[in-house]
């Protein structure tokens, strides 16, 4: 009887459970100091012109693997002092005149783009390789995961052009859902396989760069929770000593 | 309770251990609360070392920098200015700058590196007023007749010289702190830092 | 002991009740003997309220409620809690022990109150305590809330915006009382402020307060146990309950247990996940607060979502005011309704261990309603999932409303004159 009116009331759940999907690739993020880097300067090149990253500071890109001298002389182009954030010159109200709306704050834009289709790295790794022509759009680009984006593809020299080819297909429900294909138009200068690689290496270091303190916070949790362990068993000993007076 | 009053040798041991494993986790625990306390990043950054351009810097001119939020006094002394110094050397308290108030490269009669150019900060040792410049000799409000130029702290009436020492007898129990600083070229100081750590 | 800590603790106990208090709280306050695992949640609520208040405390530090924008264009608020996770030295785990605490405060205190019902926790002559437990929720529940305003996101701004919005519902003067709620039309800077200052002053005093009466409350009566009998009616020579043992040091050692066995899963979700899959940190919150553009999808924090989808569910117009006003009324309910289970329930017997197999079946269909209600309040609502969210606060209500009958005709077992051990 218990069973019966649990199937019963769950059932309805699992045909309810359906929404619209997103469908994102899995991005290679790294935590290797090489693609770090290689990730921070093609942020600083592509990225940082027009958006910000105001809650990060300079010096910290030390902590993956590049010296003061470094940092000072190949990607502080928009600071003076290497503990100042990643600021960009851009005002704000003219950004929005350009594009739509202000380009957001990058900082922790890989921790905001997770769903339950995938982490921030899947999305803007999606984001970032899934660009193509669009006539209709003012800047000429539209995107795959993000319909009617005002931001264009300033990875188009390295990637080139891609065409959409959109094709129709019935959902099971009577509608229709629009699926999109990429191909390849007017070529890059990269390789599809470079591209890939270099998108990688700019998802993973807006991943680390939304947390940089991930990997210190897993190593410290290690160590807390075997020494939790240990007090667990001490506490756990002791309890049995004394409750072996209680029958 | 009465079965178990004797020592029981092995609980006593194991509510030794226990409780001093508990007290490391305790402290462990307290570790980021106290680091919390201390100056983040951004205070860091803005407590920064300073880049100072002086090649404008004329003779008995002064310019005041901001270094942790403290006001720090660039002075391109004069030949007088510096005479000065002979003559206040037996009215000053520590006129051999023998109190870490400066940096060991500063612990001369003239506490710079450069003989003319002083960096000194500008708060009195007495209770953090920041002293105002009186460079003109002689007779002023607050100070003798045979002045010969110095600082005067507006709050309590120290006194200091042309070099930041304060004179003997007044509030103020030390001279003025030299802060690190190192010279980049002949126009450019940095504050803040010395390369001695 | 020595003489002169003895004459030292005189001196106090002279004019002060310390020796009193401790032996009344803890070496002599005589407690079952047989409390299992449920037992555990009420000391883990009280360690997690320290945790959020002293981790609260240190944000407070170096947080700022302010809605403007900084020269980057990034709601102060929200920058300032970056700040801490960023620049503040440990600042990110204080963060993290913080709003992981906000959820493990919620599973504890459910698991508490799940424990009240399971065993009868709340009849003769614990009705106080189960007052001032719902109570302890209800201030615990505004907590969260407006504390959730505060980093500024958009999940913060638009969660806030809709739940305001509810208090516009009441007739007459809903609208102007959530103008006054917020200080201002919008959720502004008016309001950011308000909420700061009730979450780091107004309410945690209540709570403080609340959990002090809960607990004095619990010794004054005696704590039930698994069993539901009465420990103080069997009493031995000396004059202390034969199923009692003193809560210091037995019950001291075995919440120390519990609490290194919670602190291990909470050290898990502070160090491993402290998003919690987006349930205890919403990704959408990564997102500085914008009026002028709502997330595709705003879901209140899983806490609360069992009582949100009994708001939805409501969909119906009563006496000419319209579904939204009776969706806050059924939400208001859901919670204060708690507060009359003990008289609500009729049962002869307290603990489930002798209810009979209605009264288990109902607590079962109950428990399941509660968890699918929270399911579906972090869903975005359609057609079907209305009707099924309308089925299960029918059972909610159900439950409590019905309990007077089902109680009393239910087949219990006899209980027995000592605990079972």
């Amino acid at each position: 009887m218990k069973k019966l009116l649990t199937s019963l009331l769950f059932a309805p759940l699992l045909a309810l459970a359906s929404g619209p999907e997103l469908h994102l690739d899995k991005a290679p993020v790294s935590t290797e100091p090489a693609a770090l880097q290689n990730g921070a300067k093609l942020f600083v090149n592509y990225c940082l012109n027009c958006h910000g990253a105001s809650y990060m500071r300079y010096n910290r890109l030390q902590q993956i693997g590049l010296s003061e001298q470094m940092i000072k002389d190949n990607l502080m182009f928009t600071a003076d002092k290497i503990g100042e954030p990643m600021r960009i010159a851009m005002q704000r109200d003219e950004a929005k005149v350009w594009f739509g709306a202000a380009p957001p704050d990058l900082t922790v834009i890989s921790r905001s783009r997770a769903s339950e289709f995938g982490s921030g790295a899947d999305w803007l790794y999606t984001y970032l390789r899934g660009f193509y022509r669009d006539s209709e759009r003012p800047t000429g680009w539209n995107n795959v995961v993000f319909e009617n984006v005002g931001m264009p593809h300033v990875l188009y020299e390295l990637q080139g052009e891609q065409v959409a080819k959109v094709e129709e297909k019935d959902d099971g429900h009577g509608g229709k859902t629009k699926v999109i294909h990429l191909e390849q138009g007017k070529p890059g200068t990269m390789s599809k396989e470079d591209y890939d690689k270099s998108v990688a290496d700019l998802v993973s270091f807006l991943t680390w760069m939304g947390e940089p303190m991930a990997e210190t916070r897993k190593s410290i949790g290690s160590i807390v929770i075997a020494f939790l362990g240990v007090l667990f068993v001490l506490s756990y000993l002791l309890k049995k000593n004394y409750w072996k007076d209680i029958h | 309770m009465s079965v178990d009053q004797k020592v029981d040798a092995g609980r006593r041991q194991l509510l030794l251990v226990t409780s001093a494993a508990g007290g490391v986790g305790a402290v462990a625990a307290a570790v980021p609360f106290v680091a919390s306390l201390t100056p983040s990043e951004r205070a860091k950054a803005a407590g920064a070392p300073v880049e100072v351009d002086i090649s404008k810097l004329q003779p008995g001119q002064m310019m005041t920098v901001e270094w942790r939020g403290k006001p720090v006094w660039i002075i391109n002394r004069t030949k007088e200015m510096l005479d000065s110094l002979k003559k206040t050397d037996s009215e000053v308290s520590d006129p051999k700058s023998e109190k870490p108030m400066q940096p060991a490269y500063a612990q001369n009669e003239t506490r710079s590196i450069k003989p003319e150019i002083l960096v000194a900060v500008g708060i009195c040792t007495h209770l953090g007023c920041s002293p105002s410049d009186k460079f003109k000799t002689g007779a002023e409000s607050g100070v003798a007749a045979d002045w010969p130029g110095g600082f005067l702290c507006p709050c309590h009436g120290s006194t200091f010289d042309m070099a930041g020492r304060v004179y003997k007898s007044k509030p103020a129990p030390d001279n003025l702190e030299i802060p690190p600083h190192k010279y980049l070229s002949d126009a450019k100081i940095i504050i803040g830092e010395d390369g001695k750590a | 002991m020595t003489t002169k800590s003895q004459a030292v603790l005189d001196w106090i106990d002279a004019r002060f009740p310390l020796t009193s208090t401790i032996k009344g709280h803890l070496t002599e306050y005589y407690a079952p003997k047989n409390f299992n695992f449920w037992y555990f949640f009420g000391s883990l609520a009280l360690l997690v309220l320290v945790i959020q208040i002293v981790t609260g405390i240190f944000l407070v530090m170096h947080y700022k409620p302010d809605a403007s924008l900084n020269a980057s264009g990034v709601p102060v608020a929200f920058a300032s809690v970056e700040y801490i996770m960023r620049d503040v030295p440990g600042g990110w785990l204080i963060r993290y022990m913080h709003s992981t605490g906000a959820s493990a405060f919620f599973i504890v205190v459910y698991l508490h109150m799940f424990r009240g019902l399971l065993y009868g926790s709340y009849r003769k002559p614990r009705e106080l305590i189960w007052i001032f437990g719902t109570l302890i929720f209800l201030a615990l529940m505004a907590e969260a809330f407006m504390g959730y305003l505060l980093p500024w996101g958009q999940m913060s701004f638009w969660g806030a915006q809709v739940i305001v919005n509810l208090f516009s519902a009441i007739p007459v003067i809903g609208p102007d009382l959530s103008v006054v709620i917020r200080g201002d039309f919008v959720v502004s800077d008016a309001t950011l402020n308000r909420f700061f200052s009730f979450h780091v002053i107004a309410v945690p005093l209540i709570l403080i307060g609340l959990v002090a009466a809960h607990i004095v409350a619990l010794h004054e009566v005696g704590s039930n146990n698994p069993d539901g009998v009465e420990i103080k009616k069997k009493k031995g020579a000396d004059g202390h309950p034969l199923d009692g043992i003193p809560f210091h040091p037995y019950y001291t050692v075995k919440d120390i247990v519990g609490v290194v066995g919670f602190l291990i899963v909470f050290s898990f979700i502070v160090f491993f996940a402290p998003e919690g899959g987006g349930y205890f940190l919403e990704f959408n919150n990564f997102i500085p607060a914008d009026p002028l553009k709502t997330p595709p999808h705003i879901a209140p924090v899983w806490y609360f979502t069992p009582f949100y989808s009994i708001l939805r569910a409501v969909t119906y117009p009563l006496f000419g005011i319209d579904a939204k006003f009776w969706g806050v009324v059924a939400m208001g309910a859901a919670v204060v309704i708690i507060a009359f289970l003990p008289w609500l329930d009729r049962s002869p017997v307290k603990s489930i261990r002798y209810k009979g197999g209605l009264f288990k079946l109902i607590l079962t269909v109950f428990i399941i309603a509660f968890f699918i209600l929270g399911y579906l309040g972090v869903l975005p609502p359609t057609p079907g999932r209305t009707i099924v969210s309308q089925i299960c606060s029918v059972i909610y209500f159900g439950f409590f409303l019905l309990m007077p009958w089902y109680s009393k005709m239910d087949k219990c077992k006899p209980e027995p004159d000592r605990v079972t051990g």
